[in-house]
């Protein structure tokens, strides 16, 4: 009877049709690159087609941009990833946005001693849009986040915290969670917030109250203000800015130009 | 769970998915069920998703698609467009919770027909009629940007698509695929914006592109970084050299990729990570231990010191005096190592000479 697979020709004959199976898996991997670098051609000419006539349209419409970014977002494309990606390169796009980013450094840089890291959203879009004059681009609200999405990547601590129907801007690497978080939200309707306040609305014990509020008040996001009829008032100097909108100074302009 | 082809609404008291295909199939979670909520970005194959955590379901719970279940939250995914805007709009109801002031009389009604053993949705009919008119009178005004936009969107796609079966590919074959080949498709990826799905990374995950900056970058900061003490945090880094170019601005990734490289092309800066996170750039010839022992003098002369006393004394720029987090890290180093110890309090950090180690 002849046994089909055993013996030294039948395993020489496997590990030669294994070997051209490779070889084809190889042949395969290169076509498929030769075909992307092609469609990427193919592309990039669409792309500069539509540059030519759009290019402004992202320029100066921000819901535009909104729509052209969530496009990107639903088919898994980040036009923001690189400054030599096409996006970038062709509409523009991401001159934009690393600018805008280190626009916003600076703010947040300059306002640093006095709001301890933490700003309003509405406050960094009114400093950004000072410091850029008038004659530039539009920036919306979204246009910041964006940017502010992006420059987590440099490991400074930038974050965004959604606290009454906006956003706070985190911009140093405190360790900010949950419960900090709620107890910021719980501070946005006046600007401050008291233990006893968080004690009734959240359900917690002393302790944990303390903690967090200490924790604020050593990164300098909160003061307190001993002095308050009834019992202490942590204010949050992020939050009141109503009070305080005042202009950086050339001081603090100088502090934030690394 | 086979929820697919669907419209989702928002309203301030619920969270209601209705099947696209099947009206009358329509479920919804009250939001006072939501702990948090959070995003997953799209990537290859994946489309965007919010992730909604919730509360464990209550006894009087209303019958639903499914009594309990194992999972203590729902994926809602987006397949089409809505992900940022729809996140943005259900964080801010969860943080008004708006559901709490609002007498229930003004909820929608759920009809349940106890003969036909159905579910109508009386007032999300007017809603969707609503969304409908909208959507038509869009439809009216979309401009030939956003047709341009989504027939280019169209061929991009096509790109993610081919590039997810070439990632396959080289995923199979472990190992035989060639450097170059591997290179050259990264190049590819980076000029579509498509995020690397090979994990595996022989080289980072630079390209060619990547070295050349990184090599740029060791002749840019070299005099800064002197000028700095021989430290400066990436975000320093990346201001100081977008300012300088003016156009063709780098990426923060394009930044972090370049910054990866430097050690293995033996350029004479590298990149560090801190514990907390902080990445910082650093001449090769920068001495830790030196560091460490200039702290420790200083801490012993002054009698105690912060972080920002320190900068100034040192002589560490100025500048980067500013960058406290820096100097924290550099000091929780030396306490790390021994030499100090700390006292936490609300007016700051400070640090005192470690006796229990000297004069033991």
């Amino acid at each position: 009877m002849h046994r089909r697979g055993v013996g030294a020709g039948a395993i020489a004959k496997k590990k030669l049709a294994e070997a051209k199976y490779k070889e084809r898996g190889t042949v395969l991997a290169e076509d498929q690159l030769a075909q992307m670098s092609k469609q990427l051609d193919m592309f990039k000419t669409n792309l500069e087609e539509f540059a030519s006539k759009h290019k402004q349209e992202i320029r100066k419409n921000p819901k535009f941009r909104v729509q052209f970014q969530d496009m990107c977002a639903t088919i898994g494309v980040d036009p923001l990833a690189s400054g030599k990606g096409f996006w970038s390169e062709m509409l523009g796009v991401g001159d934009f946005y690393y600018e805008l980013g280190v626009q916003i450094i600076e703010v947040c840089l300059a306002l640093k001693h006095r709001n301890g890291g933490l700003i309003t959203l509405e406050e960094l879009h009114q400093q950004v849009l000072k410091g850029r004059g008038k004659f530039t681009q539009e920036v919306s609200q979204d246009d910041l986040l964006r940017a502010i999405k992006k420059l987590k990547i440099l490991g400074n601590g930038f974050g965004i915290i959604p606290v009454g129907g906006t956003y706070l801007i985190q911009s140093v690497p405190a360790e900010l969670n949950m419960d900090h978080t709620v107890v910021l939200q719980l501070a946005e309707k006046k600007g401050y917030v008291t233990v006893n306040e968080i004690r009734s609305s959240l359900k917690w014990e002393m302790e944990r109250a303390k903690q967090i509020l200490e924790h604020l008040l050593k990164e300098g996001m909160a003061w307190l203000d001993t002095q308050a009829a009834g019992e202490p008032q942590y204010w949050l100097p992020a939050l009141f800015t109503e009070l305080y909108s005042q202009e950086i100074t050339p001081e603090e302009a100088n502090e934030a130009i690394p | 769970v086979k929820f697919d082809a669907g419209v989702l609404l928002l309203s301030t008291h619920r969270l209601i998915w209705r099947d696209q295909k099947n009206h009358e199939c329509c479920i919804a979670i009250p939001l006072s069920q939501v702990v948090f909520i959070e995003e997953q970005a799209a990537g290859i194959g994946k489309s965007a998703k919010i992730v909604v955590h919730v509360h464990p379901a209550s006894s009087n719970k209303e019958p639903g698609p499914f009594q309990s279940s194992k999972y203590s939250y729902i994926k809602l995914s987006f397949k089409e467009h809505g992900q940022i805007e729809f996140y943005r709009r259900f964080s801010e109801e969860i943080t008004q919770r708006r559901w709490e002031n609002m007498p229930t009389g003004q909820t929608i009604q759920v009809n349940k027909d106890p003969q036909a053993g159905r579910i109508r949705a009386v007032g999300i009919v007017g809603i969707e009629r609503k969304l409908e008119e909208k959507r038509k009178e869009t439809d009216k005004n979309i401009s030939e940007a956003f047709e341009d936009l989504s027939k280019l969107m169209e061929k991009a796609k096509e790109m993610v698509e081919l590039s997810k079966s070439i990632a396959n590919k080289i995923k199979e074959k472990q190992g035989d695929i060639t450097e170059d080949e591997t290179i050259r498709f990264k190049s590819y990826l980076l000029s579509m914006g498509i995020a690397n799905p090979v994990t595996r990374e022989t080289h980072g995950s630079g390209t060619h592109y990547h070295m050349q900056l990184a090599k740029q970058l060791a002749g840019i900061l070299q005099t800064p970084l002197e000028e700095r003490g021989g430290i400066m945090s990436l975000t320093e880094v990346y201001c100081l050299v977008n300012r300088a170019r003016g156009l063709e601005l780098l990426s923060p990734e394009d930044l972090v990729n370049a910054c990866k490289m430097l050690e293995s092309l033996k350029l004479p800066l590298r990149l560090r990570i801190f514990d907390s996170g902080v990445m910082v750039i650093e001449l090769q010839s920068h001495n830790e231990e030196e560091m460490v022992a200039s702290a420790l003098e200083t801490v012993s002369e002054k009698g105690s010191l912060t972080a920002d006393e320190f900068a100034k004394l040192v002589g560490m720029s100025v500048l980067l005096a500013k960058e406290r987090q820096v100097i924290t890290a550099l000091l929780l180093l030396a306490e790390k190592m021994g030499h100090l110890c700390r006292d936490d309090s609300v007016e700051g950090l400070r640090f005192y000479p470690n006796l229990f180690l000297t004069q033991s």
